[in-house]
């Protein structure tokens, strides 16, 4: 990684930079600019990974979403007497969601111990491995959103408007996430090796307590004033902020706000760590 | 930008964790119960100690030294992987890493595409690569075989490609680690001449290497690292002569001689 500090050419007394914030940010910065092409090349690979000897590759994820999301909308149609034209939108968009959701958080753990490898041998940005993994997800997420399409193609939502736009800046909000939380996850996470199975436990919790396969309309309850609880989990934010537009609700701001607040504490707390800690990667994996 | 190397009493420590003090856990509960548990807790094997070197454009150095002395970290530090726990260490210009020729490489794809994902690993762009794609190619005699997964490839195939590729960019800073065996006679000497030709090109050199003959051909100065230390530092005779006797450098001799020899 070239390093042009500003140091003269006698011996003057250097300084090292290592952690500075300027080293965290062009991490990030240099990541997304000079080594673009590494990373959309890697991820890329790892897609087509999927497809070799395999004939319907990745789709396997989308056929298995597909199925369990109908299987549950057809549950909870016979059981609480819920409207399938409704509820399936909602269940297919919120697995395929979560599916991007719980692999940020997870392999964001794993990010930097699966790429020991090529840390210890290749000069790279730390932030290479992190889009690459974001990049990989968001190429499964296109897949899923095959299955989406599907579903509200056959059970469209009552209104379209123009705020259902949204959701082409709400999928930026999700990747955006999916980068700090990797990277933030990812070095705390090699460094401390209980993270990862930490995380994953909670994940699965998570899965449970946030609204992706009930929602407050279906289980009974739903209206009371403890229900309202849910929305003190941010989560519940960044799935509405995409499943809500695509499932045909009106523009609900609060979404937003929860979600750019989230992302700003968040960045804060990723960069702080990533100037601390993020020259000492290399000697954690 | 003029390429060049400064480092100042740059230190590599690795931490040793064992279960005890990677996990959260007892990171946690330590502090919980009044004891900090701070890193001198944990086991620091020092690497590298006290590294002070500045390299300019045009030095070639050979690294000698036992194995486990810490050249291939110093490399490792020289490429900018390791950042120093203690002092500083200033790169600037593109570096090109040989150390693992392995890494990197994705056994389910081509050859070919393995080529270009490597290419991209240092520092070129896919562009750059497709052009120098038939040149690679032509150099590694593979032809028709790049387009085949790399699984298939034998070790010395998988060494081929990671040299064709390495001897075609142009790097400012070129860190050669030894370990380019596997590879037959006579491609041996056609790469030897590539590399020459890279060195050549290339702004810094630094080579870690066992083989005198091949660190008399390729280097000008030598440094001797012991454990992790800058032993000595100066001519490629002297340096192996005190590393590993009068017999040893009287072999360097020979070879400095004969390709002054050829030179005239």
């Amino acid at each position: 990684m070239p390093v042009d500090s500003p140091t003269a050419a006698q011996p003057a007394p250097l300084v090292s930079d290592s952690r500075t914030f300027r080293r965290a940010i062009r991490d990030l910065v240099d990541g997304a600019t000079v080594h673009r092409e590494l990373w959309l090349e890697l991820g890329w690979q790892d897609i087509k990974q999927r497809y070799r000897r395999s004939v319907i590759g990745p789709f396997w994820i989308t056929i298995a979403t597909g199925v369990t999301a109908g299987a549950l909308a057809l549950l909870w149609s016979v059981l609480l007497g819920a409207d399938v034209k409704t509820l399936l939108p909602q269940l297919t968009v919120g697995f395929v969601l979560w599916a991007f959701i719980q692999s940020s958080i997870i392999d964001g753990a794993e990010v930097f111990i699966a790429n020991e490898g090529l840390i210890k041998q290749l000069p790279s940005p730390l932030s290479v491995h992190v889009y690459r993994l974001v990049w990989r997800h968001l190429l499964f997420l296109a897949h899923n959103m095959i299955i989406v399409v599907v579903v509200l193609a056959v059970f469209p939502p009552k209104q379209w408007s123009w705020t259902q736009l949204s959701v082409i800046p709400a999928i930026g909000m999700l990747a955006l996430t999916g980068v700090w939380v990797a990277m933030f996850f990812g070095i705390l996470a090699t460094r401390f090796r209980d993270i990862a199975p930490l995380l994953t436990a909670l994940t699965q919790l998570l899965f449970y307590i946030t609204p992706v396969v009930w929602t407050l309309d279906t289980v009974p309850g739903g209206n009371s004033e403890r229900a309202q609880l849910v929305k003190l989990n941010p989560l519940y934010h960044y799935l509405e902020l995409v499943r809500g537009p695509l499932t045909g609700k009106p523009f609900d701001p609060q979404h937003w706000y929860v979600v750019i607040g989230c992302t700003v504490v968040g960045i804060a707390l990723t960069l702080v760590l990533m100037k601390q800690f993020r020259s000492r990667v290399a000697y954690w994996v | 930008m003029s390429v060049s190397i400064r480092t100042q009493d740059a230190c590599v420590d690795f931490p040793v964790f064992d279960a005890k003090s990677r996990s959260l856990k007892r990171a946690v509960m330590g502090s919980a119960g009044g004891k900090v548990m701070a890193d001198d807790n944990v086991v620091v094997v020092e690497a590298l100690r006290n590294i002070t070197m500045s390299l300019d454009e045009g030095d070639r150095v050979g690294l000698v030294g036992h194995n486990g002395a810490g050249k291939s970290t110093l490399l490792r530090l020289l490429s900018g992987i390791y950042e120093p726990t203690r002092g500083t260490a200033v790169v600037k210009g593109r570096v090109a890493p040989v150390f693992d020729l392995g890494v990197g490489m994705d056994p389910e794809i081509s050859g070919m595409e393995n080529i270009i994902i490597r290419g991209l690993f240092l520092g070129q762009t896919r562009k750059s690569m497709q052009r120098k794609a038939d040149e690679i190619a032509e150099f590694t005699e593979l032809g028709d075989y790049l387009s085949m997964p790399l699984r298939t490839y034998s070790t010395g195939m998988r060494v081929r490609i990671a040299l064709g590729v390495v001897t075609s960019i142009d790097p400012e800073i070129l860190l050669l680690d030894e370990g380019i065996g596997a590879v037959d006679a006579e491609f041996m000497r056609k790469a030897r001449k590539r590399l020459q030709a890279l060195v050549e090109r290339s702004g810094i050199l630094v080579f870690a290497s066992h083989s005198n003959e091949f660190l008399a051909q390729l280097c000008d100065r030598a440094m001797w690292i012991d454990h992790g230390q800058i032993r000595q530092e100066g001519g490629i005779e002297e340096v192996v002569t005190a590393y590993e006797g009068a017999e040893a450098g009287a072999q360097v001799r020979t070879v400095l001689d004969k390709i002054a020899a050829e030179d005239d």
